[in-house]
């Protein structure tokens, strides 16, 4: 892994984080939306907050699929959910706001998670199937 | 009765994500790294290798489902349900599709390492 693929990892958290974000605030903004008229989804496209959170998103899956072009799925996705955490400490930090000791936990589950798999290799192949003996000594023969 | 909403939402957003993740995941590794063919054929020699997938639209198709779901479910839920409930649930609907459907070798690090970050993330929303 290079710093650049660090990097493409590092933007899918923060353009994903942001997109979440403003799409929230514009769905704030929209009201519930009747379950008989599912249709008025469309009229929170123009809500600005809505149109940012989309162009965000954009930015997340073109940085996403590139990293699926280097990285397995059960790499990326793990590895890319340190953003839940830096959300955690910004709230500490930034906001003052209380963290219980279960999202403590929480923080500690998700680092040595993000740990664990960003350790190992970032593309795996399929183990080959073995070849059963039998098989092989008739090559040989 | 808008907590069972709110629940079908994140079930079908869990579903859609992970069909379409796996689809683009299944796209993009038959054109390879994009950063090498960047640097031999350039950017819209990249942009027209990527847009010449067909598996890849049926991803954005059912990502494009997943959107509007998470939409719906947003305007009856916070985030800090729907966002991390179908993250959580998505990480081990990945990593079972990744194996089967993809043949990714999900060791049993990815498999503790998935259930540390779904553990983690169920924790952080309700605590």
């Amino acid at each position: 892994m290079t710093l650049r693929k660090y990097l493409v990892l590092l933007s899918i958290v923060v353009f994903g984080s942001i997109g979440d974000s403003f799409l929230a605030r514009g769905m704030k903004d929209v009201g519930a939306i009747d379950v008989h008229h599912l249709a008025h989804v469309f009229s929170a496209l123009a809500n600005p907050w809505v149109i940012f959170g989309i162009f965000s998103l954009l930015g997340f899956m073109s940085c996403y699929m590139t990293a699926l072009s280097f990285a397995d799925l059960t790499y990326v996705l793990p590895a890319t959910s340190i953003g839940y955490v830096f959300m955690a400490l910004l709230g500490h930090f930034w906001l003052h706001e209380h963290v219980s000791p279960q999202r403590w936990a929480g923080i500690v589950l998700v680092t040595v998670g993000v740990g664990l798999v960003a350790g190992g290799p970032s593309r795996t192949e399929h183990p080959p199937t073995p070849v059963p003996i039998a098989e092989t000594m008739q090559e040989q023969v | 009765m808008k907590n069972l909403y709110t629940w079908v939402c994140i079930f079908s957003t869990v579903c859609a994500s992970a069909t379409g993740d796996v689809l683009i995941a299944l796209a993009m590794r038959r054109i390879g790294d994009l950063g090498h063919f960047h640097r031999k054929h350039g950017f819209l020699a990249v942009i027209a290798r990527v847009l010449s997938g067909g598996v890849l639209f049926g991803g954005i198709f059912f990502m494009a489902m997943a959107f509007f779901s998470n939409l719906v479910g947003l305007s009856w839920a916070d985030l800090s349900l729907m966002g991390p409930a179908s993250a959580a649930l998505t990480f081990v609907a990945n990593a079972i599709a990744a194996k089967f459907f993809l043949h990714e070798n999900v060791d049993r690090r990815r498999w503790v390492a998935t259930i540390f970050v779904c553990g983690g993330v169920l924790l952080l929303t309700y605590s």
